[in-house]
């Protein structure tokens, strides 16, 4: 793996990716007024007849979306995180449940979004999508994941929800390691045997410096880039639960359902293994920078250097 | 072979005939269940008929023919009208009729594209259907189809503010291949709709948001033979049939009466149900 460098946003990452799929004729995309957050605007400004407009009416494009993947398009349908939220049950009743092979992109992800306050920072939408069946849920680190990501679900062929931040984050691949990402599989950024430190979104950065900071004082911390939350992959969970002796997770969402729950519900099933979450205690967000508002939160590579002392200590 | 499927033409006698044979699938199939939803299903079912008598082309042997005209019945708790006439139609056998709402049945208790042949969307949460319409309305413009898209929704549902998102929506980008059909029962599930939230000019509303809009006696055949026809031809502005019906229609002690919004009738009921439709 490359060192991380500067990159964009991955909603930006989001965007591009709907450039490079508009070859394929199925391709719509449908916006509900926030094309230039979401970065659909890009496919927009180059393929209007292919892009429906639904103003403000989140429940109306979730069913539209629908409409339109039965009828043999492949729909990306996206608005901010938090108000497809708004349409949970059209996404569950209308989408999901038939099977219909629509793509929602929630941007603005997570406290991460900032200044906007806690109306737009959706830190329950991983845990919710998730208790859909069938339903694909991602959450890339950065802009060239988020990318890739994109560009693989145009033959997924089942629905999804892709998380994008709004901020920039350090770019963890290369346009090389980039192509090594496969939807439903874990990407290991750092080998290490003491413990593994399994982040999403924008943690993943934070993931990385912990894991340095570890090694510094003689803690082998392995690191997983785990941007698929379902289906989980329980494969790279059982190989951690060998080598390793606990995990901690680390997400821009509540500790109640996203990445942490999943990784734990999975290891309780398979006879328990230590697990530490790092994510939002059940609390709203608030206005701030974004930095100050993880800072606040304790989203923070060393609220992960903490947790994973705490748990090599507690052996 | 797709491009030689046309309507039906059946004659007006025709169409009441089946609508008769279809109010009598429907009283035995919500008894056999001992649950479902005939006041609605009863007041459906004319208009129903007429469609797959007069307009839809469809192909029964190849039910995801891609130029269907697609059938979106956003009540879906009135799937034993959409199961009847599927029946009717060859898509669903008279045994699949009677396993409704049972374990592992094609008919569903609300109609479900995943589960059943020749339905063309997964109902049961109002106020979604017209939404899910637009969407392959859309689509077949983008596709250069002549594929026509119904969706039929209760009056109730129009409580739901997602359906007027939609004729919104249906309006701006004048999508004049979507058609919708009110089913003007004046009954929801606890009550009158005017005792529950009445939703007033039900036309005059539709009309305000751009749509073109007839309303019909939803149970005279002539009158909606005349306006399927009728909303077929319109454009460039969707077109809607506010189509003014009783629930429970057929059968006398379900007529207008919201007890039988979804209640099954009891053996005597049936009995009496079937000699009135014989």
């Amino acid at each position: 793996m490359s060192a991380p460098s500067a990159g964009g946003a991955s909603r930006d990452g989001y965007g591009s990716a709907l450039l490079k799929l508009s070859s394929d004729p199925r391709v719509v995309v449908l916006e509900a007024d926030l094309g230039k957050s979401t970065k659909s605007c890009l496919f927009r400004a180059e393929f209007p007849e292919r892009t429906v407009s639904l103003g403000i009416a989140e429940q109306n494009m979730m069913l539209v979306a629908a409409g339109m993947a039965s009828s043999g398009k492949i729909p990306f349908a996206s608005t901010f995180a938090i108000f497809t939220e708004r349409a949970f049950e059209q996404v569950r009743n209308g989408i999901a449940r038939p099977g219909l092979p629509v793509h929602i992109c929630g941007s603005h992800g997570g406290i991460h979004t900032g200044t906007d306050g806690s109306s737009a920072q959706s830190i329950e939408d991983l845990a919710i999508y998730r208790t859909i069946p069938g339903l694909t849920v991602i959450t890339p680190s950065d802009d060239i994941s988020a990318e890739e990501l994109t560009i693989q679900l145009l033959e997924h062929g089942s629905a999804s929800y892709t998380r994008t931040a709004r901020n920039k984050t350090p770019r963890m691949y290369d346009e090389e390691s980039v192509k090594e990402l496969k939807i439903g599989k874990g990407s290991v950024l750092r080998d290490g045997d003491d413990l593994a430190i399994i982040a999403c979104g924008v943690m993943v950065s934070e993931a990385m410096e912990a894991a340095s900071t570890l090694a510094g004082s003689g803690i082998d911390a392995c690191v997983i880039d785990m941007h698929t939350i379902k289906p989980l992959d329980t494969e790279l969970l059982d190989d951690i639960r060998m080598k390793c002796g606990g995990i901690v997770t680390a997400e821009d969402h509540s500790v109640i359902g996203g990445l942490g729950s999943a990784v734990a519900e999975y290891m309780s099933s398979v006879g328990g293994f230590p697990v530490q979450m790092v994510g939002v205690e059940d609390r709203f967000g608030e206005s701030g920078s974004s930095s100050d508002l993880m800072e606040s939160l304790g989203l923070t590579r060393d609220e992960i250097v903490k947790r994973a002392r705490g748990l090599v200590n507690s052996r | 072979m797709d491009g030689d499927v046309g309507h039906l033409n059946l004659s007006i006698s025709e169409l009441e005939n089946l609508s008769n044979d279809c109010r009598k699938h429907i009283v035995r199939m919500i008894h056999k269940a001992g649950a479902g939803h005939p006041g609605g299903s009863l007041s459906a079912i004319d208009i129903i008929v007429a469609l797959y008598g007069t307009r839809l082309r469809f192909d029964s042997s190849n039910p995801d023919w891609k130029d269907r005209d697609r059938f979106i019945m956003s009540k879906g708790h009135a799937s034993p009208a959409v199961y009847s006439i599927l029946h009717e139609m060859g898509f669903l056998s008279e045994t699949d009729l009677s396993t409704f709402r049972t374990l592992g049945s094609v008919c569903q208790g609300h109609v479900d594209m995943k589960w059943t042949d020749g339905v063309d969307f997964s109902a049961g949460s109002l106020g979604m259907g017209l939404s899910f319409g637009l969407g392959c309305a859309i689509s077949a413009r983008m596709d250069s189809s002549s594929r026509e898209t119904w969706v039929m929704v209760g009056d109730g549902e129009l409580q739901e503010g997602q359906v007027w998102e939609a004729m919104m929506a249906a309006n701006f980008h004048e999508v004049d291949g979507l058609k919708m059909i009110v089913d003007r029962n004046r009954i929801q599930n606890d009550d009158f709709v005017n005792v529950q939230m009445e939703i007033g000019d039900v036309a005059s509303k539709i009309s305000s948001f751009g749509w073109n809009v007839k309303e019909i006696n939803g149970h005279d055949m002539g009158e909606i033979v005349d306006a399927l026809k009728w909303a077929s031809e319109q454009g460039p502005a969707p077109s809607a049939i506010v189509a003014h019906t009783t629930k429970g229609k057929g059968v006398s002690f379900m007529e207008d009466n919201p007890s039988f919004h979804g209640k099954a009738p009891s053996d005597e009921e049936l009995s009496l149900a079937l000699e009135e439709l014989s």
